[in-house]
């Protein structure tokens, strides 16, 4: 079906010697490959860090009272848990990684249209990191906002809220350059005969993504500078005492940060739109469906941002207007589902670790989806809203979406990534144990959310203590999975079995090309006479 | 390859004129404030704007160069965004 030549003879772009050698040959490296390589890193980093701080929280709240750490500590740590987990990490996770490595290839091209630009992003990326990191360290003590920085605490607070707010305004511009790349890249680089019908899901889910991140993170850009500007300046923007209006600032910033909710999905469902075809041998069900329920999502995820304020205050016409519309969004998800179920459908299902993590992911999401219908009922929503009920939920859609999409992602395209094989004993024993730990963390905190347990405080009266317990437990768990399967990564990346070009017999354009790819990707540009998931 | 460009050359008088239309724009923005509109004074602000972005884009940006197809792109976001804010009055109006 596609006419391609690799260049297995040439060296792979790991050992591509370039103008620079060692260290310099990746951070100043315009191969999109090593740049989705160097984003792969330094999230690794992040998300240690943001996954040591949470498991600390878990350890504070398993017994009522002060455990481990006071309040003001406790609300730190939740505040640098959720800028890191989102701003570095959910947002920029998917495209940034998978995207940056296998989008060229999947279109058939050799880099992104803008390579320089793409390695800028990088490194912009690095700035705003340390600059949101350089809040915990320096002034006067780490922020305690919580990742919203919600106006008018935002600036009364005492704490070192500058960095923090100016780093997540600096990685807006990363993400906002990768979205331009990206979409430039689809639309002039595709390889003869690929025409839009023709894009892999992944690609498509990238597309979607790109142009929310370009349009929507403006807006979170402009709004985190009016709060510096109201910091500094005291010019009144949302501070009723300055003539302003806190419950614009919600507005604003969730204009942005809902769309950044389908940022971090919309690439993890096109990820398991890649993985459900090629593990069950079949052609994916309903790839027309898939493709515009993926460009619905990104469009109707624009006006559903309402519903994280259902009890701030907002006026009954916008309140009705936005839970219909988030039960409007819920469809094309379902969509999804019910593709991707239907393709399982009497398939030869061939059980591999990454099919592994995408049933997980279904199953997670499922819950994380439908939890959130009950969120977006207003008169549910008020009993529930900053409950440990909302926590569950979100952790369900982008820990149990986002995440296990992306171990999904790395297993999946681990072998083209390093050219070599992971131990599968090892990694589908890290994600049992994960998957349970997962589990058994979070569910509980439906519970708690739904007898009163409010988010955000570091101690609870006696009635939570049980769920509690349990939770903890869960957390720990959880990371003995985590450190499994990263272990089994690390490790693999030197030591495991030499992997083939395609491993999983699959039948997209990166399954092509050498594993490690070389330099270029492609000796030729292909030329491509079918649709991508034809398995008949 | 054919990028969808014409060859054009906008004469240096166009663009002074542009100039001077986005600053009296600017200043009619500004002036604007002094006059009491109620929930319009959002609505004047916004289309003294979005009339200075269209001429940047069609004259500095050259969209009006371009093919119709990156026009139509643009005027989809123009949209979405009209409809945001729309979306959003519908608090401030009803409150």
């Amino acid at each position: 079906m596609i006419k391609t030549q690799t260049q297995d003879s040439t060296p792979s772009f790991l050992e591509y010697k370039g103008r620079f050698k060692g260290l310099m040959g990746w951070i100043f490296s315009t191969d999109h490959k090593r740049i989705g390589l160097l984003y792969l890193y330094s999230m690794l980093v992040f998300f240690s860090i943001a996954a040591i701080l949470g498991l600390m929280m878990k350890l504070e709240l398993m017994a009522p009272g002060k455990t481990i750490m006071g309040a003001q500590t406790y609300n730190s740590f939740f505040t640098l848990h959720g800028i890191t987990m989102i701003f570095l990490i959910v947002v920029p996770g998917l495209p940034a990684v998978f995207g940056n490595f296998f989008l060229p290839i999947m279109i058939g091209a050799k880099d992104v249209a803008f390579p320089k630009l793409n390695l800028i992003s990088w490194w912009i990326y690095i700035v705003g990191a340390l600059i949101a990191l350089s809040a915990q360290f320096f002034g006067d003590g780490p922020p305690d906002t919580g990742w919203t920085f919600y106006a008018p605490y935002s600036f009364r607070t005492g704490t070192n809220m500058l960095p923090a707010v100016t780093g997540a305004f600096v990685l807006g511009f990363s993400s906002i350059v990768t979205g331009i790349n990206f979409i430039v890249t689809m639309h002039r680089m595709r390889a003869p005969g690929m025409n839009w019908m023709r894009l892999p899901l992944f690609p498509w889910a990238l597309y979607g993504t790109s142009w929310i991140q370009v349009l929507a993170t403006p807006i979170v850009g402009v709004t985190l500078l009016m709060v510096v500007l109201e910091r500094t300046l005291q010019i009144g923007f949302f501070d009723p005492a300055l003539g302003g209006d806190p419950i614009l600032y919600q507005h604003l910033f969730w204009i942005y940060s809902h769309p950044a909710v389908y940022i971090m999905i919309l690439p993890a469902m096109g990820v398991i739109s890649e993985i459900i075809p090629t593990f069950a041998r079949k052609t994916i069900f309903g790839y027309t469906a898939i493709v515009i329920s993926t460009l619905a999502i990104a469009f109707v995820g624009y006006f559903v941002w309402g519903h994280h304020m259902f009890t701030s205050g907002m006026s009954g016409v916008a309140l009705y207007t936005f839970s219909i519309l988030t039960f409007l969004v819920a469809i094309p998800s379902a969509i999804k589902i019910f593709n991707w179920v239907a393709t399982l459908h009497k398939a030869s299902i061939d059980m591999q670790t990454p099919f592994l993590w995408a049933l997980c992911f279904l199953f997670v999401f499922m819950i994380g989806g439908l939890s959130g219908m009950v969120l977006g009922a207003l008169s549910a929503n008020v009993h529930l809203h900053d409950t440990a009920f909302v926590v569950a939920h979100f952790h369900y859609i982008v820990f149990g979406g986002t995440g296990f999409a992306f171990f999904a992602a790395l297993h999946y395209w681990y072998p083209k990534m390093f050219g070599r094989m992971y131990d599968k004993s090892w990694a589908n024993i890290g994600l049992a144990i994960f998957f349970t730990g997962f589990n058994t963390l979070y569910l509980p905190m439906f519970y708690l959310g739904m007898i009163g347990m409010p988010r955000r405080y570091y101690d609870y009266v006696d009635k939570f203590h049980g769920p509690n317990i349990i939770s903890s437990l869960g957390a720990m768990f959880m990371i003995v999975g985590l450190i499994i399967v990263i272990t089994n990564l690390v490790r693999s990346a030197r030591h495991g079995v030499i992997a083939e070009k395609d491993p999983w017999k699959g039948k997209t354009l990166e399954w092509t090309v050498a594993s490690p790819p070389s330099l270029e990707n492609f000796e030729e540009i292909p030329t491509v006479t079918d649709h991508p998931y034809n398995y008949d | 390859m054919d990028n969808g460009q014409h060859t054009h050359i906008v004469k240096y008088s166009t663009f002074v004129w542009v100039l001077l239309i986005l600053l009296v724009f600017t200043f009619s923005s500004v002036a604007i404030t002094e006059l009491e509109l109620g929930v319009f004074s959002v609505t004047a602000a916004l289309v003294f704007a979005s009339i200075k972005s269209i001429i940047v884009l069609m004259y500095f940006m050259h969209l009006k160069f371009d093919k119709k197809f990156y026009a139509i792109m643009m005027a989809g976001i123009v949209l979405l965004l009209i409809s945001v804010i729309m979306v959003t009055f519908l608090d401030y109006l009803y409150r």
